[in-house]
């Protein structure tokens, strides 16, 4: 069955508190924190981007699992910060990991989803027998404007997924997609920061769509929520994926390896990869994973994975690469001065 | 740099990509086209060097070009690959955290970025292992 073959993520080391953000904008920063489940987020070195961000996590994951590079048959990277609006992200990532040149390659983007939209397209071209093995990353040095309430979440980070049939350490049973056009979130070519519609963004945004297809996944595989060891929800912050999945019926426990904005922010198009990540670096053989992305403007895959053997076997070496556990705990302070020079927010002459 | 002298050398930046004289044994990055040793003996063959080494000494740039000028002060380093040969590499740390004799692994990160419309240079740096 076509599954997950390996994975890595990857998160830079600079990091910025929420109540540090908030004390240049004379806000609150501890009810802030609190409101959004935030409590400091990831920022990208001067020299990172989606493209170096989506190299390592890609490395990290082959490094788990050395798959023959030839055999590597497409490969797409999902962003909203691809460092060039014309230039494959993907070509330099394959590259980069010995892949080229007889692969197809192709940037995605779907709001926060379009790293699990590349997963699924990495399913279907195993499962029709186009590719051996695909690789979906999900990335981005997200944006939000300086003091627009995105600031207290946008983050840097990501990860890699790659898809097969061969020996996969957990198995895709079954996806699904519920997709409407809904405008709660956007950016127009050429402007450097998103809009939203405020609390737009909630109710008929988020919430539809992620229940929608959490919906349509419980119906489709006849399952209860209680049949699942691990959720994962997308994290703009924690309070929505929360009570998304309270309202679904899935526990705190269900969701709490898959759940790293409090101390990682949103990564956006690496949201829902990195929490898929971070509960494969915990899950046993058995283990059962609800996953359910949500990319603004609108929709949400969902997944139903079943964790196998190959996890705990020879074939792959889970310890060959930083888990998120650890990648979180290696932090590294900056103020908002330092901060705001990493994210190129200083206009220099 | 212009575009196609760095597509040339991509994967050298990229995955470190050298050589090797299976003559005498001896490695070489970047690479070389004739073993210096073995001259006409020697047999030059591609190698990809894993990205581990240690620090053999470095300096910390203080006054960079305007390309580097807002990462300032890093270290600049010579770094002794585990394989023996060295190349010269930025070392992504404070610039009182770097020694000689420091282990170091690659990391994929971007070397130039030539203004907002031109072109993207990426390549190989190294953190402490």
């Amino acid at each position: 069955m076509v599954g997950i073959i390996t994975y890595g993520a990857y998160i830079p080391r600079n990091r910025v508190k929420t109540e540090e953000i908030a004390r240049v904008w004379g806000a609150n920063g501890a009810e802030i924190a609190a409101g959004l489940g935030v409590k400091e987020k990831s920022v990208p070195d001067l020299d990172e981007d989606t493209i170096t961000m989506s190299v390592e996590a890609a490395r990290y994951a082959l490094a788990r699992r050395d798959i023959p590079r030839d055999a590597i048959g497409a490969i797409y990277v999902g962003s909203e910060s691809h460092p060039y609006a014309v230039k494959p992200s993907a070509a330099t990532v394959g590259e980069a990991i010995g892949a080229t040149p007889v692969m197809t390659a192709a940037d995605f983007e779907f709001a926060c989803k379009a790293g699990t939209a590349g997963i699924q397209t990495c399913m279907g071209m195993v499962k029709s027998g186009m590719i051996k093995y695909g690789c979906a990353v999900g990335a981005d040095t997200a944006q939000g404007a300086p003091g627009d309430a995105l600031e207290y979440t946008a983050s840097a980070g990501g990860a890699a997924i790659f898809i097969g049939e061969d020996n996969p350490i957990a198995e895709i049973n079954h996806t699904c997609s519920f997709t409407t056009d809904t405008p709660d979130f956007w950016r127009r070519e050429g402007q450097t920061y998103p809009s939203h519609s405020g609390r737009f963004s909630g109710d008929p945004a988020y919430f539809k769509h992620v229940q929608g297809a959490a919906h349509l996944m419980l119906e489709q595989m006849g399952t209860e929520p209680s049949d699942y060891d691990y959720a994962i929800f997308h994290q703009p912050n924690a309070k929505f994926p929360r009570r998304v999945s309270g309202m679904l019926g899935f526990t705190a426990e269900q969701i709490g390896p898959g759940l790293v904005v409090p101390r990682l922010g949103n990564t956006y198009s690496g949201a829902v990869p990195v929490g898929i990540s971070a509960t494969l670096d915990v899950a046993k053989p058995g283990d059962r994973i609800f996953v359910t992305s949500y990319g603004s403007g609108a929709g949400s895959d969902a997944f139903d994975i079943t964790v196998t053997d190959a996890i705990e076997s020879d074939l792959f070496n889970r310890s060959a690469a930083p888990t998120v556990e650890e990648l979180l705990a290696d932090g590294k302070y900056l103020d908002y001065a330092l901060y705001a020079k990493h994210k190129g927010k200083i206009v220099m002459q | 740099m212009s575009v196609p002298r760095y597509w040339r050398k991509q994967q050298n930046r990229y995955n470190l990509k050298g050589n090797r004289c299976e003559t005498c044994g001896r490695y070489f990055f970047p690479p070389r086209v004739l073993c210096p040793e073995c001259r006409r003996d020697g047999k030059i063959v591609d190698y990809e060097f894993s990205g581990n080494g240690t620090v053999r000494t470095f300096s910390i740039i203080r006054t960079a070009s305007d390309d580097y000028d807002l990462q300032t002060p890093y270290p600049l380093a010579i770094i002794e690959l585990e394989e023996g040969t060295c190349m010269t590499a930025q070392v992504i740390c404070e610039p009182d955290e770097i020694a000689i004799g420091m282990p170091v692994k690659r990391v994929f990160r971007k070397i130039i970025s030539e203004g907002d419309g031109g072109v993207i240079v990426y390549g190989t740096k190294f953190v402490p292992a």
